[in-house]
């Protein structure tokens, strides 16, 4: 059997006209290439992470290979079908997750949005009953099953919209900043349950996200888009490869102090003449814990922060390579 | 599917009593405020449109209760802007059930029936002076009227949700000829001047939603451009207004997927 893709792009694009004012009457008309010419094919059972900077094209392609919006050119497959055209029988075999965006019913209790839903897909009520109980409680949900959904929290909300897009089952799970605005445990739980998920049954994932510890720990390809074109297709240690994939630890020290050299580490500038220091590392090679083991040894470190690796300058070190 | 999505909606707006209370209140209070505006004008002149109190009040009420079946069902298309600005449009996109039964269905209404039984309690008041012949076709009509008069209300809903699609926050554009189709459809339609009389005949017929088929029913004849049969051809009005609906919808739609909000 040879397998299909599970989402196929070809020479995908999508121009939108902007209108914008020149002078009293007179308006300019500017076209923006938002996805201009991305091919791409995910099979089924892939993890595959879509980074970009902001306005890169990456909510176009979601929205193109959702069904919500046409493609002004080439073409685009999911699941087999042709997604507008095609948007409610697609929609039976995806779940999709908009972070910014909430699918359910706000004034209703988390166990009513997830009956409306079962009920929309037309799921006999036995099975809608199983699987909701078995999301609830892989993602503990069992609690907030009666609060109004206006009352939860950010991150319980989340928790609520993932469970909410994969009740029906769906053959391709497809979230957009899933972890936007979430604290690092909700985050946690939150990839937790994906990488179960996925192991259990085998659910394709597409995620779109700003932060590289997503990727990082759910994904095994990345597809890395600027300004419309796909300038990275390949597994996440492909891309640990070409970009270094580094961590910053920021430590403020009690005092002014010269450059600090620790192994392992590179010093990437200091402020205030050094009370605040910069070390670059890298987590294949050394450990935040290791780095400021060394550090702690040679001086007093009043206060300490992690920075993970920004998108943007993923982009940027790609580009400057090629 | 519908069963568990709608009881839905009315056990949530009975969840909270007091604010339903409230809310059938206020939806009643706003028909009888229109009422006492007739009421005002006809306490000081006693023909209006060359209707009576009596008759004036029959139109009123049979406009009153198509509205109000119209409003329980398609009133949310109402907050389509809203949808459009929060983005919730995409949501609803990616479920395997049509946008626009998903749009009635995300708020049914239950409040709204208010002004229906405010309609109905007029009809039942007014009827047996208006000294009618109940003739089968009386009786049809008094039954059909309020039926295409919802039908054809419904499709002043449809049709300006289709157009939120392309007006950035149009909503007191189409709010225009939404809520000025229900005043007009009020009132004698032989009060309104000739080009607003034409507008709302023959592009909104919402003369045709009570004035024109209470002619009919009261046997009188009607206005310049009006004649009392055109309220035979309510059927046929409401398919126009359905037909604009469709359009205007079907472009609004194919607008959004092909623009993407």
């Amino acid at each position: 059997m040879t397998r299909e893709p599970i989402i196929a792009l070809q020479d995908l694009r999508r121009t939108f006209i902007v209108r914008q004012k020149a002078g009293r009457v007179r308006r300019r008309t500017r076209t923006v290439h938002a996805v201009d010419g991305i091919t791409a094919s995910i099979m089924s059972g892939e993890a595959v992470g879509y980074i970009g900077a902001n306005g890169a094209g990456k909510s176009t392609t979601i929205k193109m290979l959702t069904g919500i919006l046409v493609p002004t050119g080439g073409q685009v497959r999911t699941c087999g079908y042709n997604p507008v055209p095609q948007r409610r029988l697609l929609a039976r075999e995806i779940g999709v997750v908009f972070g910014q965006r909430s699918q359910l019913w706000w004034d209703l209790p988390l166990r009513d949005s997830f009956r409306i839903l079962a009920a929309i897909h037309r799921m006999p009520i036995l099975d809608a009953a199983t699987r909701t109980e078995e999301l609830v409680e892989r993602l503990g949900l069992s609690q907030l099953l009666d609060v109004p959904v206006r009352q939860l929290s950010l991150g319980e909300r989340m928790r609520g919209e993932v469970a909410a897009a994969l009740v029906h089952r769906p053959r391709l799970l497809v979230l957009d900043e899933p972890t936007i605005g979430l604290d690092m445990i909700s985050k946690e739980r939150l990839r937790h349950f994906l990488v179960a998920e996925r192991a259990e049954s085998g659910t394709t994932l597409l995620l779109t996200t700003h932060d590289m510890g997503d990727i990082e720990r759910l994904c095994e390809r990345v597809l890395v888009v600027d300004r419309g074109h796909l300038v990275f297709d390949g597994t996440l240690a492909d891309l640990a490869a070409r970009v270094a994939l580094q961590r910053v630890l920021v430590v403020d020290l009690p005092e002014p102090r010269r450059d600090l050299h620790v192994a392992g580490a590179t010093n990437i500038g200091s402020e205030l003449d050094g009370q605040r220091q910069r070390l670059a590392f890298s987590p294949h090679q050394t450990t935040a814990a290791r780095v400021l083991a060394e550090v702690s040894a040679m001086t007093e470190v009043i206060d300490l922060t992690l920075e993970e690796p920004a998108i943007e300058d993923i982009v940027r070190t790609l580009y400057g390579a090629t | 599917m519908y069963r568990t999505i709608i009881g839905s909606r009315v056990r949530s707006q009975l969840a909270y009593r007091t604010s339903f209370c409230l809310n059938i209140a206020t939806s009643v209070a706003v028909g009888v405020v229109e009422f006492i505006e007739l009421f005002a004008i006809m306490a000081n002149i006693k023909v209006f449109g060359g209707l009576d109190f009596r008759q004036v009040a029959f139109v009123f009420a049979l406009a009153n209760a198509g509205w109000a079946l119209a409003e329980v069902i398609f009133g949310q298309l109402d907050i389509m802007p809203t949808y459009l600005r929060l983005g919730r449009l995409e949501v609803l996109l990616v479920r395997p059930m049509p946008l626009m039964l998903q749009l009635i269905t995300s708020d049914f209404q239950l409040r709204r029936l208010g002004r229906l039984a405010l309609g109905m309690l007029i009809i039942i008041v007014v009827l047996p002076g208006l000294n009618l012949n109940y003739t089968p076709a009386t009786v049809y009509l008094l039954v059909i009227t309020p039926l295409t008069g919802a039908a054809i209300y419904a499709a002043f809903f449809v049709t300006a949700g289709g157009l939120q699609f392309f007006l950035i926050d149009g909503a007191e554009f189409t709010s225009a000829f939404v809520y000025g189709g229900s005043y007009a459809g009020q009132l004698p339609g032989s009060v309104l001047i000739t080009p607003v009389r034409l507008l709302f005949t023959f592009v909104f017929p919402a003369t045709v939603t009570a004035y024109l088929p209470a002619l009919l029913i009261m046997d009188l004849p009607g206005a310049e451009y009006l004649p009392a049969w055109l309220g035979w051809c309510a059927p046929v009005f409401a398919a126009w207004a359905w037909l604009l609906a469709w359009l205007a919808w079907r472009t609004g739609i194919r607008h959004f997927t092909g623009a993407g909000g």
